[in-house]
């Protein structure tokens, strides 16, 4: 059943991709002059913003698997986090390299130039940057050579990936922050959820000494 | 006990049974062709938005020598491509959501340091001279440039007929205000009515341009009909659309870009390689339809601008 599920979630994880490929090709795949068109009238444009939203929103869902196996206590789901984890990665990639090709068609000059003076650019890139160590260790076998605490600690990296990821975002659009500020919502929610979790279980195992100190040294003012 | 008879069903008219063992296979099917059917209406509409909108023919156009002779952007591109935030922020909408948009009565007031404060129907202004087709390069702020046979005539015709005083510097332009039939002017995105400015120089040059057409036609309305800017050697917010009012000042106007983002937007916002905006560079630019990005023109290749600006450090005026 879940491999089922996983083989049905694979494909629809490749959805943004096909609508890309067909967009671009249509109908007319073998006639150049037509490629693109598809995708209306600036299609590199399209490319570009249909597959960074797509890394932002997987990063997302990704973030939100935790809260819902809690929430809904379909503790299985976990058995689908690392594939969309590892989408948004793949997404991600594709949005670098519609950028390295598509847009500055492999100019590393005008690159690093955009790299230094663009904040944006910077913080993009940090934000993917961030994503490879987890993709790296995404496999079992580097989860049984880091350990499960080791390993959680390096995957916490993500928080800071979508945190990048948003800012990113918001400092490349005009005037009208509406989706970035939707997207930062929904994360600052989900960021939330873990804050709420950490705060009521260090409450739960926080010291009881304070109110069995020895009365004696309340009263000798220690 | 009375027990009746069934009625006899001819036998044409019993289901087979393979048929009626199926007919889950068949409501699924059904099911499918569906959203196969729905999901292709989707790709489709993507594949070839639609002309929804009704335009008039313009005729005898006259041409004009400021014409490029370079490559036309498909009409399809330039009607289905814009920057109309009084409609939506997204580029694809306009074009939908401005289907029902009255351009007709229209009035344009003519206010500020005139001789005589008035007001012009849209059909009397497009009387003040002849059409002229305009094959113009348009580049915008955000990195993208077009080709556009615009119709219309100098905006000096109209500034002459205006008349304003000697103590004029500068014509200020507003657009529509109007939220029930724009409905991003409900979203404070920008902060409405738009403006736009020219310094008088800038705006009696004769490169700029009242246009009320393009591609042989009167303007579609997500392309700023039935009354528009086209500055040619600035970048494409300058040029503002669906213009009610012209005001003739004193003062700099403060026009809406600015007044948004003003390390970002200046006043003149001439197309300048050498000044990029604080988030891009402007040293290129992909015109529509093309892969490989195009070196960017210093005044969108209008040089015969240059002398207005002689003197001064476009660095600090950008």
């Amino acid at each position: 059943m879940i491999r089922t599920l996983k083989f049905v979630l694979f494909l629809a994880c490749l959805g943004p991709l096909a609508y890309l490929l067909y967009g671009f090709f249509g109908r007319t795949p073998f006639d150049m002059t037509s490629w693109g068109q598809g995708l209306g009238a600036n299609p590199i444009e399209k490319i570009t913003h249909t597959t960074g939203d797509w890394t932002l929103w997987f990063l997302l869902i990704t973030l939100s698997i935790t809260p819902a196996r809690n929430l809904l206590h379909l503790p299985s789901l976990i058995k689908f986090r690392r594939m969309i984890g590892l989408f948004a990665f793949f997404y991600g990639c594709l949005h670098l390299l519609t950028y390295v090709w598509l847009d500055k068609f492999f100019n590393v000059h005008e690159m690093l130039a955009d790299i230094a003076k663009r904040k944006f650019i910077t913080i993009g890139l940090t934000a993917l940057v961030l994503m490879i160590p987890l993709a790296i260790t995404s496999t079992s076998g580097w989860i049984r050579r880091l350990g499960g605490k080791r390993w959680q600690a390096l995957h916490r990296l993500i928080y800071f990936s979508a945190i990048c990821g948003v800012i990113h975002y918001l400092w490349l659009v005009k005037a009208d922050i509406r989706k970035p500020v939707e997207d930062g919502i929904i994360l600052g929610a989900l960021l939330a959820y873990r804050v709420v979790i950490w705060a009521l279980g260090a409450y739960k195992r926080r010291p009881r000494l304070a109110s069995v100190a020895p009365r004696a040294a309340v009263e000798q003012g220690q | 006990m009375l027990i009746k008879k069934a009625d006899d069903i001819p036998s044409s008219e019993i289901t087979p049974k393979s048929l009626y063992l199926n007919r889950r296979k068949f409501l699924v099917a059904a099911g499918l062709a569906g959203a196969a059917a729905a999901a292709a209406k989707g790709i489709l509409d993507i594949a070839s938005p639609e002309r929804a909108y009704a335009e008039e023919k313009i005729p005898n156009l006259q041409k004009s020598p400021f014409s490029t002779n370079e490559k036309i952007t498909p009409e399809q591109t330039v009607a289905n491509y814009n920057n109309y935030y009084e409609f939506s922020t997204e580029k694809d909408e306009p074009a939908k959501l401005a289907t029902k948009f009255r351009t007709h009565p229209w009035k344009v007031k003519i206010e500020g340091d005139v001789s005589k404060k008035q007001e012009w129907d849209i059909d009397s202004i497009l009387k003040f001279a002849p059409a002229e087709e305009r094959i113009y390069r348009h580049r915008c702020v955000e990195g993208w440039s077009i080709v556009v046979p615009w119709i219309g005539f100098s905006l000096s015709e109209l500034i002459k007929r205006a008349d304003p005083l000697g103590k004029a510097k500068f014509v200020e332009f507003t657009t529509i205000l109007d939220p029930s039939q724009m409905p991003g002017q409900t979203r404070n995105v920008l902060d409405w009515p738009y403006v736009e400015g020219l310094r008088m120089d800038e705006a009696m040059h004769p490169l700029t341009l009242l246009c009320f057409g393009m591609y042989g036609t009167t303007l579609p309305n997500q392309d700023g009909a039935p009354l528009r800017l086209v500055v040619p050697w600035k970048y494409g917010f300058k040029s503002a659309k669906a213009i009610v009012r012209i005001k003739f000042t004193e003062k700099q106007p403060v026009n809406t870009w600015n007044r948004s983002a003003p390390n970002e937007y200046g006043f003149y916002s001439n197309v300048n390689p050498n000044v990029d905006h604080p988030r891009w560079s402007q040293k290129t630019e992909r015109r529509l339809g093309e892969f490989l990005k195009r070196p960017t023109l210093m005044f969108n290749g209008y040089d015969q601008v240059a002398s207005l600006y002689s003197g001064m450090d476009l660095k600090k005026y950008f």
